[in-house]
């Protein structure tokens, strides 16, 4: 099972990842579990400093946006190895996001 | 995993980017064509509807007719920009470029910063702590703090759109000078004993900075550019019809002079009115926007309305309690109170010299 958490203070733009992602999982079916993290000192932990971002099995594979539908089902699907890490790297699209 | 990608990239060059290219090419043109030609447009829609500009009804439509097409083109244009440019510059890279900066080029550097790098007052919790434990000082991180939310696209493309290019000129600058001596100040004061304690320990355990080399082919870019239109834009149109709405209806129905008597130039303390009622208040720049036009067009003095915006925009009530979680009430005072003297500061200066 994969291990799926949403680091955010807590705005729109992080409950819209938050739904994104558990859509993609009912939709595809994936076995994992989700997590919002919005204590601050526990996403710092992570070294993240531009939120929302999206970690699976303690690797932070997307931050600072809400990736699409289509590249969320990408990165619950890989192996574990990380991949869009940075910002947009292997963006398949998805707003910039910014909240407010 | 990464050299993979390398060598993906040459065959991703050919064919999408060019495809992209011509899209945005051809995107460019039909701008261009439909911004030369907006009066054109309003008065075509407006001689199919049968409405002459003769009387006051009709040259109010026109206006809107025209103004609000333009304003949006405007914005749609520098809000790709924006977006392509986002892909280039990231909060790490930022604070990677920040890292040990000294008081004085680094604000400068920091403020500047600010107006390209992506920024959601959401995650300036995250971001604060994080500059500050790769060694950005305190006062240069509140540089690019106050420059990030005060001076953004959807801001600078309303002003230019609406008062034009040199009121859009002006905002930005003051906005960074106020940016780059608050910082400053607040860097003199040495204010750090008055971040909360677990910020103070985080500070402790210093990291260095990582870039990753970011490899993102040019279509990429230029998709993100429209994502982002597609974000900004269809959440602020709304607010630039009804801006413009206004604006356009109240020439009629409000005496011309309403606003002078309480915010012309010859009133002093319009302005640090106009700020302490500012401060507290949360809009964004679109959400503001109706009001600026609708006390400009009555007579209210630049200088206070700018006050005002500025205000608005870069301080915040919710943003002083999310800030609240890393900085004791006395740094946030002074931030606070820093930023709405130089704010204050630049309506004087405006009122005097415009």
């Amino acid at each position: 099972m994969k291990k799926v958490k949403i680091l955010g203070s807590g705005c729109a733009t992080c409950n819209q990842l938050v739904e994104a992602v558990k859509a993609v999982i009912a939709a595809e079916g994936i076995n994992a579990s989700v997590e919002k993290v919005e204590d601050i000192q526990q996403i710092m932990a992570y070294n993240v400093i531009s939120t929302p971002a999206l970690v699976v099995d303690e690797q932070v594979l997307c931050k600072g946006r809400v990736p699409s539908r289509e590249e969320i089902k990408e990165l619950l699907m890989a192996k574990p190895q990380g991949c869009c890490g940075s910002h947009g790297t292997k963006s398949s699209g998805g707003g910039s996001g910014c909240c407010c | 995993m990464k050299q993979g990608f390398r060598q993906q990239l040459p065959r991703a060059f050919g064919r999408e980017n060019v495809q992209w290219l011509s899209g945005v090419a051809v995107g460019a043109v039909l701008w261009i064509l439909l911004y030369r030609n907006l009066e054109w447009f309003a008065s075509l829609s407006l001689y199919f509807s049968g409405i002459t500009r003769a009387n006051r009804f009709g040259e109010a439509l026109y206006f809107f007719l025209y103004e609000v097409p333009k304003v949006l083109l405007l914005l749609t244009a520098v809000v790709f920009l924006m977006g392509v440019v986002h892909t280039f510059i990231s909060a790490e890279r930022t604070r990677a470029l920040l890292s040990g900066r000294r008081t004085g080029v680094g604000n400068v550097m920091a403020a500047t910063l600010g107006i390209v790098t992506p920024f959601c007052s959401c995650s300036a919790v995250p971001l604060f702590i994080g500059f500050l434990q790769a060694g950005v000082p305190l006062g240069v991180t509140f540089s690019f703090l106050i420059a990030a939310p005060m001076i953004n696209e959807v801001a600078l493309a309303l002003l230019f759109g609406m008062f034009g290019w040199k009121v859009a000129l002006l905002y930005s600058a003051m906005g960074i000078a106020v940016a780059i001596v608050a910082g400053m100040i607040i860097g003199k004061l040495q204010m750090e004993r008055f971040l909360e304690e677990w910020v103070q320990k985080l500070q402790e355990r210093v990291i260095t900075p990582e870039v990753e080399g970011e490899v993102m082919s040019i279509h990429l870019r230029l998709r993100e550019g429209l994502h982002h239109v597609r974000d900004i834009v269809g959440k602020v149109w709304l607010y630039i019809v009804l801006g413009v709405g206004l604006g356009a209806g109240i020439h009629g129905y409000v005496p011309e002079n309403f606003m002078a008597s309480l915010m012309g130039k010859s009133v002093w303390w319009s302005v640090p009115v106009a700020v302490l009622i500012g401060v507290p208040m949360y809009s964004n720049a679109a959400g503001i926007l109706p009001v600026v036009e609708a006390l400009l067009g009555k007579g209210a003095a630049l200088g206070t309305v700018m006050a005002f915006m500025m205000s608005v925009i870069a301080l915040s009530a919710p943003e002083m309690i999310i800030l609240r979680k890393v900085l004791k009430p006395r740094l946030i005072a002074v931030f606070a109170g820093v930023v709405a003297a130089g704010i204050m500061l630049v309506g004087f200066v405006f009122n005097l010299v415009l």
